[in-house]
């Protein structure tokens, strides 16, 4: 026996195999088809732009939607089969506050353990102790209306953890907030990983993937286009550096040949891809090994084709790359 | 596990949650302990707005009218016991229609109870057992205030069991049918589907004239037959108002019990169908 019930600490804490959903009505499906688990004590980030169906997916866990076909469990309940055991292992921060507006903010916190039967002596005690460590001490009274959008996502955030869940659902959990705001969000998202929750959030941010997840899905239209560490996701890329360069090419030169001068300029250019094409030539080289190295290089290869270096930017790829590699589009 | 012990900060001492089965029953309790508690700091607002129309519809037809003459003493007893099944059944219709129209489409307040460990049906039963404590209410006011409107009150302490179980059964089958309205139809006409629902039901419920009577107005009494407000009307007016026609009371029962049946099934789908994607 275990805290957990009747979860064993080998399975993943959240499971979705072959997972569809399609609205009535709709001519495509909103999820199609996607599988991932996440282990017990991880940060799991689903990152994808709008619409890409990432609160459908939040939204199947959570009991609130009801799968097409596939199988979905966390911490080891099937979500559709037993969505009553499921919903008090799980706690969900929405993307929309849904606070009890006829209720005070401490109010919230109370009820909400009190649906989940935690006692009366218990639940005050940790509305209190969740009230100051999101930063709301002594506005536990205010009516939520009075509630800044910072204030209201961390009152989301205590309310999510009022019947100490084991795992917590948290949907674009900094999306519209200050920077700030923001990096407050993140430090709790931490902490929880800290205290052996797992925690399943999406983000369109790819910032916010890379920081606080163990482990990034890739979402678009309905698909899980790939599933990795952001570490693992930028090392898969063509190269694992980029080096953009903007160009002022010779009049009677052409944008191909430089760039076909540029791919056979060394060894580790793995791939040459032009980004823009404005009033000159923007390229991106994808390397292996040091980008800063062969900046002397481009720079006499292009010199030696009487074309100008007029911009240079060294990057490692992010996962924004990742995304633009894998769909070629933006990732907003 | 650690969750016990690496605590710091955020989470939560769970101090040996007990595993397994969660407690329906007390979920169940706490969603109603909620509604009380909302409207119990807002007891006076909710008596206004309940009882204002059916003490000035008494006051008008059972006095003002009996006064001046056009009505004699007698209307009042056909009128009293259909005012009251009249607030029961509105304040039980209304209370299930509104809130959960603003609740489902723009608040969304209603999601964390949604998310209550209990089975969807049970956050719609509760919601149809509050409407029915609130019509409860709002009736219970009404037998002073129409004591002290009209004088006197036509009920002795043996007509309360029969009272009280018509008063019950009317106001369910008023929230079941509030609660099909307002999980049906779109949020945008539900101002619209009320003004013509409403008046209607005001109307054609038996509460200003008894059922029997409308012999000579035949299709008007097929329309008063179809709605469910007269069979409250009816067997209110049999326990307060003997004298008057009226239909049995076994009928009543069984046409109420027929649409509390009915608007059951059907309030529970629309909830459904809102509750879940
Ligand atoms: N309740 C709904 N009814 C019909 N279509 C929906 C509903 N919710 C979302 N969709 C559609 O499903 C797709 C995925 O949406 P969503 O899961 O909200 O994506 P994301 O959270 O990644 O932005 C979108 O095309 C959206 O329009
Ligand atoms: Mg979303």
């Amino acid at each position: 026996m275990d805290t957990g019930g009747a979860q064993r600490p080998a399975d993943p804490a959240v499971q979705v195999t072959d997972l569809v959903k399609r609205y009535p009505g709709r001519p495509v499906n909103a999820v199609d088809g996607i599988s991932f688990a996440v282990q017990r004590g991880e940060v799991f980030g689903l990152l994808g732009p709008n619409g890409a169906g990432k609160t459908t997916t939040i939204g199947v866990l959570t009991t609130r939607v009801l799968p097409t076909s596939g199988a979905a469990s966390v911490a080891g309940v099937d979500v559709a089969a037993d969505p009553v055991t499921a919903r008090s292992r799980l706690s969900v921060v929405p993307q929309r506050p849904n606070l009890d507006r006829a209720l005070t903010a401490r109010q919230n916190l109370v009820f909400h353990a009190a649906y989940h039967g935690v006692g009366r002596a218990e639940r005050n005690r940790r509305a209190d102790a969740l009230l100051e460590q999101l930063g709301l001490g002594g506005r536990g009274g205010d009516k939520v209306d009075d509630y800044s959008g910072g204030m209201a996502q961390r009152l989301l955030i205590a309310r999510a953890l009022m019947h100490a869940p084991q795992v917590v659902f948290l949907d674009e959990p900094s999306t519209g907030l200050d920077p700030q705001a923001r990096l407050f969000v993140w430090d709790r998202v931490r902490e929880l990983r800290d205290g052996g929750i797992t925690v399943l959030l999406t983000t369109h941010d790819m910032d916010e993937a890379a920081t606080l997840s163990d482990r990034v899905g890739i979402m678009d239209s309905g698909r899980l286009l790939a599933l990795d560490t952001p570490a693992a996701l930028t090392r898969s890329l063509p190269g694992s550096a980029t080096l953009d360069i903007d160009v002022e090419r010779a009049p009677e030169d052409t944008g191909e040949a430089v760039l076909a001068a540029l791919a056979s300029l060394a060894e580790r250019v793995e791939q040459v891809e032009q980004v823009a094409d404005g009033s000159g030539l923007r390229a991106r080289l994808y390397l292996s090994g040091d980008a800063a190295a062969l900046v002397g290089p481009v720079s006499e290869a292009l010199a030696a084709r009487r074309a100008r270096l007029t911009g240079v930017r060294i990057g490692e790829p992010s996962l924004e790359d990742v995304f633009l590699s894998l769909t070629g589009r933006e990732l907003r | 596990m650690s969750t016990d012990t690496a605590a710091p900060g955020l989470v939560v001492e769970v101090g040996g949650t007990a595993p397994g089965r969660p407690a329906v029953g007390r979920a169940f309790r706490a969603l109603l302990w909620r509604d009380v508690f909302v409207t119990g700091r807002e007891l006076v607002p909710f008596l206004l707005q309940v009882v204002l129309q059916p003490v000035f519809l008494l006051f008008v037809f059972g006095k003002v009218l009996v006064e001046l003459g056009f009505a004699t003493s007698q209307y009042s007893d056909v009128l009293l016991p259909g005012v009251i099944a009249l607030t029961a059944f509105l304040t039980a219709l209304q209370n299930t229609a509104f809130p959960l129209v603003i609740d489902f489409s723009f608040t969304k307040e209603i999601e964390d109870r949604l998310l209550a460990p209990l089975p969807t049906a049970l956050v719609a039963v509760e919601k149809v057992v509050f409407a029915l404590l609130r019509a409860l209410v709002a009736a219970a006011v009404m037998f002073p205030i129409s004591w002290w409107v009209l004088g006197t009150l036509p009920v002795e302490w043996g007509d309360l069991p029969a009272l009280t179980a018509f008063l019950v059964l009317g106001s369910l089958v008023g929230a079941v049918m509030g609660m099909t309205l307002g999980t049906f139809v779109k949020p945008n006409r539900i101002n619209i589907v009320f003004a013509v629902v409403l008046t209607p039901v005001l109307f054609t419920g038996s509460t200003q004239f008894p059922w029997q009577a409308l012999d000579t107005l035949r299709w008007f009494q097929v329309v008063c037959a179809l709605n469910p407000l007269t069979y409250v009307s009816e067997a209110l007016r049999a326990q307060m108002a003997p004298g008057v026609p009226h239909l049995p009371l076994w009928l009543c029962a069984v046409a109420l019990a027929g649409f509390l049946v009915v608007f059951g099934v059907t309030s529970l789908i629309g909830f459904r169908r809102r509750a879940l994607d």
